[in-house]
């Protein structure tokens, strides 16, 4: 019973209410603590120098001036970092990507660093450091990356034909089943298309921001923003030699990551500059430097090829898929090629992913990482093919959906899932009824995320006046607390009230993986559950020890411990208030491998108008319909279809990496990087589907990412039908659009 | 470096501190003041966190000077719950659900604070218009119009209840 993870279907007094948050007061009156609101006694500030070239051997780097300017306490280069990881690998790609080691590979990357008195003496120091860079070619588009003499970025990666000489093709992996040229033999029509997606950023409007301090000891400490304290104990531990409980790691409030803080970036160098000083620094990003330097997710290249019969059913398809990995190997065209064909039950289907190595930065996760792109090319070429068939788009994609039983296009054979519901939803819903002015246009498209469990902890503490506290490893993004609060107060009974959830730092809790992969309240959730049953067990030893019976026959049921026989139930707090004199404190403890986290499908509807004068696309309406399988807090589930929506809405119509000739990005900014604004968007409709995971005791799939892969796809195909023009290049800004529609109206025009 | 002195009032109090010339308004409130609900998004104007409300004029503090606010008053969203009690704005805020992260409220509380002391009954598009200088990445601004629209009726009430008392009394 303890540690059952199956679904039971209970009936819920709390959970599936819209409580306030326990954190919201601090978070209202400017209280809150994020990452750049702690200070320490002697704290300096720390600053960082980085490479204006996209690509350059570092000869030589002269420090001597800086170090000699008053009020600067340490000048650090990697000489200061050394290697204990080994020389190769991702902890040696993490190393070489937060300083340089005798290489720039991309605008921004990080050379040198000081700690001053004062930030103004700490601006000055870097200028006084004389870097001797020899240029050399760059290469910053997927496209060209992969041409044969293209610069080289990584010259150690080589392809698996050990003859090859170096390439930018750092990976190539393939998903999918079925014989893909048989069944397009047996299409009546294919369609083929190639899209593109450029560069975007998450755009936390928190930079990245860190108060380190670490003593001669090897004691330290370090206050971060960051969706990973545990992760960021042990990278840092690792890169600077230490000991992993020598470091303990608190995470402040975070001010959003979207997975753009599960990474270190500026972190070991203020653990190395805090070192080296034997002083607190303080190091925080401007936001120039969160564009250039931190991590931002892949541009992508890809071709789809999609076959059907006349009777609408698909039969062949077929991607390839070119994801930029920025400077350093990863993981992200494998990821895009396991989401693309996810929500479809196809017979012969094949992805094929390629990490591309590009002088760009590091890409990081971000939201659903690397789905997106994939849903964008795959749901527009399934419009297309819908269009081509002479078929509603909703129905074509019913009759292709996975269902129960399917054997999905990554391996695995899928569970009860909400593709096909969110598409009954989408196609009962108003807004597909809802009139198209003048230059609108509708489109749809579906997404699909994975979403992750993995290893939790969590503590339950029973305080002698009854209440209870709640300690959590994964950070809290946005409204966490007020979820596993209300799980802990329906699991004991009672009033959520009572319980309090705290976010724990890396000394005071036992492993937690990041909050990433839509796992917060879906794992911790779970681990909270665990963790009440423990507590409950105990409650009820103690109350069959002040009755003196066995404590199998002592039973809990809202909140309270029941004898057999007519004894009157004793409470938590009457068990709790004893507590000191029935044997101490009470408390609940769990560590699971939270397996199961029930995959996420979503189905987006949006109304766009594009102005055919200027190729401006405004979105009139949007509907996001998602499977959450149990929505614990309305309000902050239908707040995460929303945030992703708009996040795709961006991405979709404005964000993107503008790079020079020169291999500089020409828009680190928000003024030039132009996320949506208040005024640019519409309300966004949602509805919540229920279909419980099988997996979580509650029913809860993970719902934080899902939202944000529909919707490049949704705008394009809602674009395209305004515009009369097909959008295969994402963001569809207004030039975009504009040279589209030129360039069809010039094809349709009458020759001569 | 060679201090600039400056006397001013922040939400109310009297306030005297000595900054550099180059220092911003946030960089005084944040690290000399210990202030740190207005936040630092960008340091360009662009982001909107770090609004405060500069002799009731809303602006961006990290593009004014501390030395300029000689004289003047500052209100920062410390400063606008009345004691133990929340402004109404703080309060729809928390009802509404409208923040997740959290970092861009401070500025959405000031610079909505800003809108309804100008206009006390705003429509859909005059909201979303005059927070369009703050940016929010998390929400989608959806139930941030909709905590803004419920502050203002929740004032004008306020405002009516007051008008009652004093024509009675």
């Amino acid at each position: 019973m303890a540690n059952d993870s199956k679904f039971t279907n209970q009936k819920f007094k709390l959970v599936g209410t819209r409580v306030m948050r326990p954190d919201g007061v601090d978070k209202v009156t400017g209280r809150a603590r994020y990452g750049a609101d702690a200070s320490a006694p002697g704290q300096l500030v720390g600053a960082i120098l980085r490479s204006p070239h996209a690509h350059a051997t570092i000869r030589k780097i002269d420090t001597q001036k800086a170090e000699k300017l008053k009020g600067v306490k340490a000048v650090i280069t990697s000489a200061d970092l050394p290697d204990f990881t080994g020389g190769e690998g991702e902890l040696y790609n993490v190393l070489e990507n937060c300083m340089a080691r005798g290489r720039a590979l991309y605008d921004g990357h990080a050379v040198a660093a000081v700690a001053a008195v004062d930030a103004e003496t700490a601006r000055r120091a870097l200028k006084l450091i004389k870097v001797d860079y020899k240029v050399l070619p760059h290469v910053t588009d997927v496209d060209e990356a992969m041409k044969p003499g293209a610069p080289v970025v990584q010259p150690v990666v080589k392809t698996k034909d050990k003859k090859a000489g170096p390439t930018n093709v750092a990976n190539v992996t393939t998903y999918g089943h079925g014989d893909v040229d048989a069944g397009f033999g047996k299409a009546d029509i294919i369609i083929e298309k190639s899209y593109k997606t450029e560069q975007v950023h998450q755009g936390y409007i928190e930079p990245h921001a860190c108060l380190a301090s670490v003593g001669p000891d090897g004691h330290g400490e370090l206050w971060v923003t960051t969706q990973g304290p545990f992760a960021y104990r042990n990278w840092c531990a690792t890169l600077l030699g230490m000991e992993m409980s020598q470091l303990k790691v608190t995470s402040s409030e975070i001010g959003g990551g979207f997975g753009g803080k599960t990474h270190v970036w500026i972190e070991p160098i203020a653990l190395a500059l805090s070192r080296k000083a034997n002083r607190p620094v303080k190091l925080v990003m401007s936001r120039e430097e969160v564009f250039r330097a931190s991590g931002p997710t892949s541009p992508t290249s890809i071709d789809v090829r999609l076959g059907a019969t006349r009777d609408g059913r698909i039969v062949a398809a077929d991607a390839a898929m070119r994801y930029g990995n920025g400077a350093f190997p990863g993981i992200w065209g494998e990821v895009g090629a396991m989401a693309a064909w996810a929500c479809y039950d196809i017979e012969n289907v094949r992805s094929v992913g390629y990490e591309v190595l590009l002088n760009r930065p590091k890409v990081a996760a971000y939201r659903a990482p690397s789905a997106p792109m994939a849903a964008f090319a795959v749901e527009s070429t399934v419009t297309l093919m819908a269009e081509a068939l002479g078929m509603d788009p909703v129905e074509f994609r019913l009759k292709n959906a996975a269902r129960e039983g399917t054997r999905a296009s990554y391996g695995p054979t899928y569970g009860p899932i909400g593709i096909v519901p969110t598409l009954e939803a989408v196609k009962k819903h108003p807004h597909m009824r809802a009139r198209l002015g003048k230059n609108q246009g509708r489109g749809v498209a579906c997404g699909f995320w994975f979403n992750f469990g993995g290893q939790t902890c969590a503590d339950l503490i029973i305080d002698v006046d009854g209440t209870v506290g709640l300690s959590v490893g994964t950070v809290d993004v946005g409204g966490a607390r007020a979820s596993l609060s209300l799980i802990a107060a329906e699991e004991l009974g009672i009033p959520y009230e009572e319980v309090r959830c705290n976010i724990a730092d890396t000394a005071s809790l036992g492993h937690n993986d990041m909050t990433d992969g839509s796992r917060g309240t879906f794992s911790s959730g779970m681990a909270t559950i665990f963790a009440a049953r423990d507590a409950i067990e105990q409650l009820r030893v103690r109350a069959a020890k002040a009755w003196g019976i066995d404590v199998k026959n002592v039973s809990w049921k809202d909140g309270k411990a029941i004898a057999k026989g007519k004894r009157k139930s004793l409470t938590l707090k009457e068990i709790a208030e004893a507590s000191p004199n029935t044997g101490g404190p009470i408390s609940g403890h769990s560590q699971v491998v939270a397996d199961g986290a029930g995959v996420s499908f979503a189905s987006h509807i949006c109304d766009v108008e594009v102005d055919p004068e200027t190729g401006g696309t405004k979105v009139v309406r949007y509907t996001v319909v998602q499977d959450a399988g149990k929505a614990v807090h309305p309000d902050y589930v239908e707040g995460q279809f929303q945030g992703g929506a708009a996040q795709g809405i961006g991405w979709a119509l404005n964000e993107e990496y503008v790079y020079g000739k020169d291999g500089r990005l020409q828009n680190p900014g928000f003024l030039d990087y132009r996320i949506p604004v208040c005024s640019d968007l519409p309300f966004i409709d949602t509805q919540i589907l229920e279909i419980p995971n099988p997996n979580h005791p509650y029913g809860i799939r993970g719902v934080g990412e899902t939202s944000i892969v529909p919707p490049l796809a949704a705008i394009a195909n809602a674009v395209s039908d305004a515009a009369g023009v097909r959008m295969t290049h994402v963001p569809m800004s207004p030039p975009r659009v504009l040279a589209a529609i030129k360039a069809s109206r010039a094809e349709k025009a009458p020759t001569g | 470096m060679k201090g600039i002195a400056v006397s001013t009032t922040v939400n109310g109090d009297a306030v005297e501190f000595v900054c550099d010339a180059r220092e911003t308004l946030l960089d005084v409130l944040r690290n000399h003041l210990g202030l740190t609900g207005a936040k630092e998004g960008c340091g360009t104007g662009d982001c909107g966190a770090c609004s405060v409300l500069l002799d009731g004029q809303l602006v961006c503090s990290c593009l004014v000077l501390g030395a300029e606010v000689e004289g003047r008053e500052i209100e920062t969203v410390e400063g606008m719950a009345d004691g133990d009690r929340l402004h109404p704005l703080q309060k729809r805020f928390l009802e509404h659900a409208a923040l997740q992260c959290g970092v861009c409220t401070p500025g959405f509380l000031v610079a909505a604070k800003a809108l309804l002391e100008r206009n006390s009954n705003p429509s859909e598009s005059e909201i979303r218009y005059a927070l369009a200088g703050n940016l929010c990445r998390c929400t989608g601004y959806d139930k941030i119009v909709h905590a803004v629209h419920a502050a203002a009726g929740d004032l004008r009430r306020q405002q009516k209840a007051r008008k009652k008392r004093k024509a009675a009394g």
